[in-house]
């Protein structure tokens, strides 16, 4: 990477302070190179996993993330189950899809809310939104606020919740106990369709790209869990083919390793690629807030993912009442972990999308390995690809109003790194 | 009218739970935003308004040269300095890099470990700057953290106690589960501010908020011993969120040992 005479690179690094960044060189109107910067301080999970129980894990990897725990949880539950054989309560099966609900409500109320439509509208953050946005922000609160109630009493409390473990529960919520979650739920349905209207009215800027998208599908339902890794270019696996498929590459200026598919480069997860390999799983009512939206298939503006989350919002709302209607506590709210080895992969559905697991563990239940390939590693590559193929339609703009873009184009992805993707200061460089 | 005072909230190695406790106040937080200027808080905010602050929140553990020199600059801009968390407070779950080679940890992960730069040790802020107030938890709990904004700005002492989880099980209700049914459990060592929430799951505490003040770890050591445990199991118990906090090192390091 030549920074030619210049020693700008490393004079970023140092003023940058620990937090994420772009770098954008150019040559004339040509964009010569993109690098996403992640500066977040290596916390070494995986290293540290092993050697521990494997019913500790779902605890220890929700503290990698404290805004999407109940994704790490979810896939370091199955992977373990798969890597010794458990079979789960199918009530179980259906209350982590709840648990799922209440993380993918909260997480993208937040996002839609607090860190993405400041951009659309023009603010610094949603408190200065507020000033003028009151009653918007007020809901978004409330909605955000009723997904981390379905977590609250699934879970003991909103961050890191306490109850999911290997096999199942420590402890499953009552029907009574769920029941009390409905007339909120209710309103939230209602408070999602009017926020998909809302965030559809914003102005979006005329930016498509060809991507590879890459997320769960299963038969019969949106994916939360369960079902096969597919792509819109023909990629159909299971979990345990993950890594015959995908690698990770270790880059200099980032602490989180970037993904491939093999031999085809970058790919997206998230919302707009559960929602275009999923469509026809979603219930009618989200698909028809989609159609109102006029979000066509497949959707390949990034900068309208903000949509589709309120899109999955609606869905995640619906999904939430129809398993509290269906639920009968299960016989025993976990199976017990039995005493043999195994190795099992998972990968679930998180808001911000893919997050694969795998697992090594000897008889005693203990881990030899552990591997955890995190959503915005996966997107990564991805966002440096839209940035390289987004700026050059912006060089006649201001200075700060290309920054202004190429934040938002980042946050487009809400990257788990989220205070870092906020503190994005635009460097270009000039030849 | 007087000035509102200024908030920042900083982040070190963590993983963002703490200071989301803020946004999580769902409740509160337009109000707080209406008593309080706060002026720099990048997960939420564009505008990064420069120092001198009021009140300074620290998220997260120290484990880069380049953060221990940071929280210096953090500390000479802050009036008030408050750690939020057990990453903070303690070290964080990273901390378990403490014993072992660190350097062997970055191959684990890393294809290339020569370009990651980390320290040897994850260490809490107090252990490199004055520290006014230690807020616990794996998360925090944002009520805590509203009463300690709240009396920092009254220029009263916190009502945040510092005594065990084993009161909170009590007050709540809770039949004790070393007792009813022989499950290990660290609340009995473990500080209040959680609500007792493992307990009541049918679950044993696994420490998140920290050592109270004044633990008999010796004591509970002993009584897992008597439940079965073996001492590699009893010292991975202390060994998590807060296995940096001395009470708690100590008395895994005695299991270790024994």
């Amino acid at each position: 990477m030549s920074g030619g005479g210049k020693t700008i690179r490393v004079d970023y690094l140092a003023r940058v302070e620990g937090e994420g960044g772009i770098y954008i060189k150019l040559k004339g109107d040509q964009v010569q190179d993109v690098q996403l910067k992640i500066f977040e301080p290596p916390r070494l999970f995986e290293a540290f996993l092993r050697g521990r129980h494997c019913s500790e894990v779902p605890d220890i990897t929700a503290r990698i993330c404290g805004i999407c725990p109940i994704a790490y949880q979810m896939s370091a539950v199955h992977a373990i189950e798969r890597a010794l054989g458990i079979e789960i309560d199918p009530a179980v099966r259906l209350l982590r899809r709840l648990f799922y609900c209440g993380e993918w409500i909260e997480s993208h109320a937040l996002h839609i809310f607090m860190l993405h439509a400041p951009d659309f509208l023009g603010y610094p953050d949603a408190i200065q939104m507020a000033r003028d946005h009151r009653g918007t922000v007020e809901q978004g609160l409330r909605l955000k606020k009723t997904g981390n109630r379905i977590v609250t009493l699934m879970g003991g409390r909103e961050i890191h919740p306490i109850s999911a473990a290997v096999g199942g529960f420590h402890k499953v919520p009552s029907k009574t106990g769920l029941r009390s979650l409905v007339e909120d739920l209710k309103w939230a349905l209602d408070a999602s369709l009017s926020t998909a209207r809302l965030v559809a009215g914003f102005e979006f800027p005329d930016f498509e790209q060809d991507y590879e998208f890459v997320a769960l599908s299963h038969p019969d339902e949106y994916p939360f869990n369960e079902g096969r890794l597919v792509s819109n270019r023909g990629l159909d696996i299971d979990a345990a083919q993950y890594e015959e498929h995908f690698t990770e590459q270790h880059v200099k200026y980032s602490n989180a390793l970037h993904s491939y598919l093999r031999g085809r480069g970058s790919y997206l997860v998230g919302p707009l690629a559960r929602f275009n390999l999923n469509f026809s799983r979603l219930p009618e009512i989200a698909q028809q807030a989609a159609r109102d939206c006029g979000l066509a298939l497949p959707c390949r503006n990034p900068f309208r993912s903000i949509v589709v989350r309120a899109v999955e919002m609606v869905f995640a709302c619906h999904e939430a009442l129809r398993a509290i209607a269906e639920y009968e506590p299960p016989a025993a709210p976990r199976v017990e972990i039995p005493g043999r080895a195994g190795v099992g992969s998972a990968a679930t559905e998180a808001p911000r999308g893919l997050l694969y697991h795998r697992y090594e563990i000897d008889e005693r239940g203990i881990i030899l390995l552990a591997k955890i390939v995190p959503p915005t590693s996966q997107n990564q590559k991805r966002i440096e690809d839209d940035l390289r193929h987004f700026v050059p339609g912006l060089m006649t703009r201001p200075a700060e109003e290309i920054t202004l873009r190429c934040e938002q184009a980042v946050r487009n992805y809400d990257p788990c790194i989220s205070c870092a993707t906020h503190f994005l200061r635009l460097k270009i460089d000039r030849e | 009218m007087k000035d509102k005072p200024r908030i920042a909230v900083f982040k070190f190695a963590s993983c963002d739970g703490c200071q989301l406790s803020l946004l999580d106040a769902e409740d509160e937080l337009l109000g707080v935003a209406e008593a309080v200027d706060i002026v720099y808080f990048p997960e939420a905010s564009r505008t990064m308004l420069k120092g001198p602050y009021d009140i300074g929140l620290v998220e997260g553990s120290i484990t880069t040269h380049h953060d221990a020199g940071r929280i210096q600059q953090v500390r000479r801009q802050c009036r008030t300095l408050i750690t939020i968390g057990a990453c903070a407070t303690a070290g964080g779950i990273q901390a378990l890099r403490n014993w072992k080679d660190v350097d062997e940890f970055v191959r684990v992960v890393y294809a290339t470990p020569q370009y990651i730069s980390t320290l040897k040790m994850s260490t809490p802020i107090a252990e490199h700057v004055p520290v006014d107030f230690e807020l616990r938890g794996c998360p925090i709990n944002k009520h805590q953290l509203i009463e300690l904004i709240t009396a920092m700005l009254a220029g009263r002492k916190p009502n945040i106690p510092a005594y065990s989880v084993c009161i909170e099980c009590k007050r709540r209700g809770t039949v004790c589960i070393v007792v009813a049914r022989g499950v290990a459990c660290l609340g009995p060592v473990t500080q209040a501010g959680c609500g007792a929430l493992c307990p009541s799951f049918d679950r044993g505490c696994y420490g998140c908020y920290g050592p109270m003040e004044s633990p008999n770890t010796g004591s509970l050591t002993n009584q897992f011993r008597i439940l079965g445990q073996s001492d590699q199991q009893i010292s991975q118990s202390f060994r998590s969120y807060n296995a940096w906090a001395w009470q708690f090192r100590k008395a895994s390091e005695e299991c270790e040992r024994a």
